[in-house]
């Protein structure tokens, strides 16, 4: 038998809020949201310049993680990331068409291109933790608690990963959404798919 | 952990349209690029294997007439019905699909495309494959850059050995388009002749097309005689560069020895690697140091680029079907466009198509975000 594992902490950013295990850490009602998770990342206080280069979805999701992972020493864990979406890169993939779209303005760019490939944000949230470990990005019409909550208990069961950090970041036409959570063999909250569902609604 | 295999099989390539085509080419070292002079895709002419749009519309008009599908769901569909078909696998709930893919139907964010924008979104080619062939399941799409073909057969066992499934059909594909080709370009990776892995010569990368399947299933009866045992599979990010692999292949060195650990095997018992081998000088140099520290540079090696191009998303899964029939055979496959030795530490290319007894295989794979991915196969028969 597969031992208990817990959702140990949980994060959300949308609806112009920051929180963390559903306490506000930042809130700020009328912003886009450019400036709206730059203004949370300078008020979160990360020191971290790469931020300002990423695409929309690699700064939700990794201001998401960033928040999360402050709770535990992550560098000393093999924490897997497990991230799953609709809408794919496709924020940045319409940046990129628009730039190869028309023969007189051409101008495709590496930087961009490079961000055209959901998983480039588990890339950035890896460099920041220094997490070697295992990694998928899943895309799904919507957020699927059943297949994020087998995945990430066969990859403990496994022994592929001690914590696994899960869940949900969508960024479409503006419209933005992160919950991300983190399965482990501690913890307050047992990790079910009930209990998945409920945090992500709240 | 129950055993889980790879079974029945398809490639849709520029050589046909199933596994054999594909196959049969490679075993005569008959490369399928070619130089593609095609403005709508890139102003000047490129190496590629491209699937003529003609043929495949002409097989496609045989499995449907009544809706409209992209060019790249006409890839999968033809690819995966082989598969389901051969196998014999009623669609229960105990059954699952995984599309495996970087862009699938990126071609319909083009202002001249009949399609509706939002066929882009992976969910809807997700929609369209489950309801096409009636799976009972949710399609699980997974998008990990050039290690997704790979990553889906262990992500397939995964949930296999979870219990959620018995049977897993993976379907992967990749198209050559002007956001693909563009983009590739704009980083100054791609060669102007047909790509040579690990050679001394080598000027980068060409992109192909495939659309390649399987079936991963748990029940060892009426396997086909290429099936495979996976032995074991591992992912590990480099957590160093989200576009340039790591200079010392860490990634990639924890992902076979993780893989390695799964199957409690030495390395001396892996006969052959069919490594990632994009013809980059900075892939294929990391990919050297890491085989190194690894104990692997004397295992014969090859890089099928030089046949496919780089297909991406598809990559994966379609060189891990070329080493079932490698091992079928007991062949070694030529790293077609190898010349001399061009990375900094030893490797064993192979240069010939040569008999050899198989047994197991190593496949890896690396890309963008600094993913890897290996994966061990086994002979079964």
């Amino acid at each position: 038998m597969s031992k208990q594992n817990y959702i140990r902490a949980f994060s959300h950013i949308k609806n112009h809020v920051v929180s963390l295990n559903g306490e506000y850490l930042y809130h700020d009602e009328a912003l886009d949201f450019s400036e709206f998770i730059k203004r949370a990342y300078k008020s979160l206080d990360t020191s971290y310049s790469k931020f300002f280069k990423m695409d929309n979805l690699s700064k939700l999701a990794f201001l998401a993680a960033d928040v999360l992972l402050e709770e535990v020493n992550s560098q000393e864990e093999n924490i897997a990331i497990v991230l799953s979406n609709r809408a794919s890169s496709l924020d940045t993939d319409r940046r990129h068409q628009n730039s190869i779209e028309d023969e007189a303005n051409y101008y495709p760019s590496p930087a961009i291109f490079v961000y055209t490939l959901p998983n480039i944000c588990i890339g950035e949230i890896s460099i920041k933790h220094k997490l070697l470990s295992e990694n998928s990005f899943f895309i799904f019409d919507h957020f699927n608690a059943a297949y994020l909550f087998d995945y990430a208990e066969s990859l403990i069961n496994t022994k592929k990963a001690g914590k696994v950090l899960c869940g949900w970041v969508d960024f479409d036409e503006e419209n933005y959404e992160a919950f991300l959570y983190l399965v482990s063999d501690k913890g307050n909250r047992i990790h079910n798919k009930e209990e998945i569902t409920r945090l992500y609604t709240l | 952990m129950g055993k889980v295999y790879l079974s029945y099989n398809n490639i849709v390539s520029s050589f046909g349209f199933d596994s054999q085509s594909a196959v049969g080419n490679i075993a005569k070292e008959i490369s399928g690029l070619a130089l593609i002079e095609d403005e709508k895709i890139f102003p000047e002419p490129f190496y590629s294997s491209m699937i003529s749009s003609e043929k495949l519309a002409k097989v496609f008009s045989h499995l449907n007439q009544a809706e409209k599908y992209t060019r790249f769901e006409q890839m999968l569909l033809i690819s995966l019905k082989e598969v389901i078909e051969t196998s014999g696998i009623p669609l229960t709930d105990k059954v699952g699909l995984i599309i495996s893919t970087t862009k699938g139907n990126i071609d319909v964010l083009d202002a001249d495309s009949s399609f509706p924008k939002e066929r882009a979104y992976l969910g809807a080619l997700g929609k369209v494959v489950k309801d096409f062939f009636g799976f009972k399941n949710e399609t699980i799409v997974l998008s990990n850059a050039c290690v997704s073909g790979v990553l889906a057969v262990a992500v397939a066992k995964r949930y296999i050995n979870q219990g959620k499934f018995d049977h897993v059909f993976i379907a992967s594909g990749d198209l050559v388009t002007k956001f693909i080709i563009s983009g590739f370009n704009s980083f100054q990776a791609m060669s102007n002749e047909p790509c040579r892995p690990y050679c001394k010569h080598r000027s980068g990368i060409n992109i192909g097309e495939v659309a390649a399947s399987v079936l991963v299933t748990s029940k060892a009866d009426n396997l086909p005689p290429e099936a495979v045992l996976i032995l074991g599979d591992a992912s590990c990010n480099d957590a160093n560069h989200i576009s340039g692999p790591s200079r010392t292949g860490e990634g990639l060195v924890r992902s076979v020895s993780s893989a390695l650990k799964e199957a409690n095997i030495e390395v001396t018992e892996i006969d052959y690697i069919s490594a990632h081998g994009t013809a980059t000088s900075f892939n294929d140099e990391m990919e050297a140091i890491a085989f190194n520290r690894l104990g692997l540079s004397e295992v014969p090696l090859h890089s099928l680029k030089g046949y496919f191009g780089h297909t991406l998303g598809a990559s994966g899964l379609l060189e891990t079907i070329v080493g079932m029939h490698s091992l079928c055979q007991d062949t070694l496959f030529t790293s077609l466009g190898f010349s001399e030795l061009g990375v900094s530490e030893t490797l064993n290319v192979i240069t010939r198509t040569t008999p050899e007894e198989l047994k197991t295989f190593l496949k890896t794979a690396s890309g963008f975000g600094g993913c890897n991915t290996a994966a061990i196969f086994q002979k079964v028969n």
